[in-house]
């Protein structure tokens, strides 16, 4: 007889009271810190009110390493290593820029190959980290294919990297004063290739997800950021661009010989995670664009700073011949590059954002304090006010569409 | 400045239909489908390592057989993670290293420390130490992990030296001309 007792009305009629019960109430849910939704370890505490998100707290430091803190036990040539770990989508613009704040520190000037060499680095390492998080904002709106393209796209610039460095993701590649070692023989062909086979298949990813109706319907209108707030929460790279403000330190405070190339700086529109996208599709083929022009106009000559004789250690020859450079290399790997006291804060345009370094030296090759300007920390500080509105299943498409990564944002 | 408002129509009746998507995207599908293929069989299929790869590091010795390290421990203090250890310990007078004064006695490079930055490559003073083109070590412990001496050189083997330092200066001393 107990079958009986279960009947559709009973079902509904708990239904019913179930409802009353819960009625105005907010379920916490924690998203992350490892899901398959989030990119790296970032927790959300997210309240919901049914399938809508009402208040959305980002908790981050689960990756933190205490790199400002480790930084100042060391040489400036010894942390460039740790430079490679913020970033870790593009590490070759952590090492550029890490070495150019200190650079500036000292007042030193790199010759101009050294310059094209890290600009061209730079801009690898913007379409290496773009692909990436074109790439994974499509895979975050269910397109794999597009990923497994981008992908194998930068596979190749890994390969260039491999040739240029020695390593494939964790470069190090710069020293203060100048570089780990010149373009390997033929390398700005491979470049040039590599350059040329990825333009045809950008206009595939195009096709496949730009002018898709599911992705398009996915991410317009979503995760508006008005020009004032995105300006308001300290957003910088592609995210603020997408919103509509122009700034883009390669053009407004030009480094490294910016100014010598062509290039355009596209804006979006509305300011919503399409626009992202957008924008992102047309800054990697600016970059592109960009290599192309430095491979065409690499200068000749030094590629490190000669005469800086106290920062940069010796030539490998002329260590192994010459006892004056023996003893100087010795002073530079065990004091550091001699940086004269002083402050400096430098920040340059990385994929991500800006990224910052801001060095105190009290003299002597260690920094006696640093602090690091993370731009996808910054980026990540506009969630509790961008989120809350937006259904679940938005959080992936809107993190996606901010291409962040945790290594730089925990530092 | 050159700034351009990212171009962004609205999708048209065609494109909302859903079918310029699918034949486009099976375009696509089909083509890649014939390129060659990207990856590789690892392990059968090994990639190649561009010279100057910075593999696992190991000591080498000169083309005479003999110890170029002089343990002077550069390469301990520059190593950001500290992987390296070294003891330093008088050479024997009937070692065939007898050339230096001083070598190493242990070294041991920490494999699960080691970040293969270069840095200690980089740094040498007498080229002794490499990263090679091996990318992938593993083993069953810790302990394994550890490389110490006997180890370096056997991963290591011989590399050719381009400038003899040692015999160049023992022969500028017996030329008289010690600061050559
Ligand atoms: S490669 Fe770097 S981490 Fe490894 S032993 Fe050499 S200096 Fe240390
Ligand atoms: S390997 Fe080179 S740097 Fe290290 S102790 Fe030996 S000689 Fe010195």
């Amino acid at each position: 007889m107990a079958i009986k007792e279960v009947s559709i009305g009973d079902i509904s009629a708990r239904g019913a009271a179930a409802e009353q019960e819960f009625q105005g109430e907010h379920l916490v849910v924690n998203m992350g810190p490892s899901h398959p939704a989030t990119h790296g370890v970032l927790r959300l505490k997210l309240e919901l009110d049914g399938e809508t998100v009402t208040k959305c707290e980002p908790v981050v430091g689960y990756l933190h390493r205490g790199d400002e803190k480790i930084a100042e036990n060391m040489t400036y040539n010894q942390f460039v290593p740790y430079t490679d770990r913020l970033d870790y989508l593009g590490p070759i613009h952590n090492n550029v820029t890490f070495a150019m704040a200190v650079e500036k520190l000292a007042g030193l000037e790199v010759p101009p190959r050294c310059q094209a060499i890290r600009l061209l680095c730079c801009e690898l390492a913007r379409v290496q980290s773009h692909l990436l998080g074109v790439g994974v904002y499509a895979m975050d709106c269910g397109s794999i294919t597009a990923f497994m393209y981008t992908f194998t796209e930068r596979e190749k610039i890994y390969s260039l990297l491999e040739q240029l460095c020695g390593a494939r993701f964790t470069t190090s590649y710069t020293r203060i004063g100048g570089l780990q070692r010149d373009i390997p023989d033929g390398w700005l062909g491979n470049v040039r290739k590599v350059v040329d086979e990825m333009e045809p298949v950008l206009d595939e990813l195009d096709a496949l997800i730009t002018r898709n109706r599911i992705f398009y319907d996915r991410t317009v209108g979503l995760g508006v950021i008005s020009k004032e707030d995105a300006i308001a929460y300290g957003l910088t790279g592609p995210n603020l661009r997408g919103s509509g403000v122009a700034l883009d330190l390669r053009k407004d405070d030009p480094y490294l010989g910016y100014e010598n190339y062509e290039f355009d700086v596209p804006i979006g529109s509305t300011g919503d995670c399409y626009d992202r996208w957008l924008v992102r599709m047309v800054e990697l083929r600016e970059s592109l664009k960009i290599i192309k022009q430095v491979i065409d106009s690499m200068p000749d000559g030094p590629w490190y700073a000669e005469e800086a004789k106290k920062i940069f250690a010796p030539r490998k020859d002329k260590v192994m011949t010459s006892m004056e450079e023996l003893i100087q290399n010795f002073m530079i790997v065990t004091e550091g590059p001699q940086i004269p006291e002083g402050e400096v804060y430098f920040e340059a345009e990385n994929p991500k954002g800006l990224l910052g370094f801001y060095i105190v030296s009290k003299g002597g090759g260690v920094p006696y304090r640093m602090k690091i300007r993370s731009p996808s920390f910054c980026n990540l500080s506009i969630l509790p006010k961008l989120v809350p509105g937006h259904m679940v299943a938005d959080i992936p498409v809107i993190l996606g569409s901010f291409d962040f990564v945790m290594g730089e944002c925990d530092r | 400045m050159a700034t351009k408002v990212v171009e962004r129509k609205p999708l048209s009746i065609w494109e909302r239909s859903y079918l310029p998507q699918i034949v486009g995207g099976l375009k696509i599908t089909f083509k890649n489908m014939f390129k060659p293929t990207v990856t590789l069989e690892y392990p059968e299929e090994r990639p190649e390592i561009p010279p100057g790869y910075r593999g696992v590091p190991t000591l080498v010795r000169d083309p005479n057989g003999r110890e170029k390290c002089v343990s002077c421990q550069l390469c301990e203090f520059v190593c950001p993670p500290k992987a390296i250890r070294i003891t330093p310990g008088e050479i024997p007078e009937e070692s065939e290293s007898r050339h230096v004064e001083k070598g190493p006695q242990e070294f041991e490079i920490n494999m699960l420390r080691c970040i293969y930055c270069g840095l200690c490559q980089e740094v040498c003073p007498e080229e002794a130490i490499w990263l090679q083109d091996i990318y992938s070590f593993t083993g069953y412990s810790r302990e394994e992990m550890v490389n110490d001496k006997q180890k370096l050189y056997e991963l290591g083997g011989t590399l050719p030296d381009p400038y003899y330092k040692w015999d160049r200066k023992k022969q500028a001393e017996l030329e008289g001309n010690p600061h050559h």
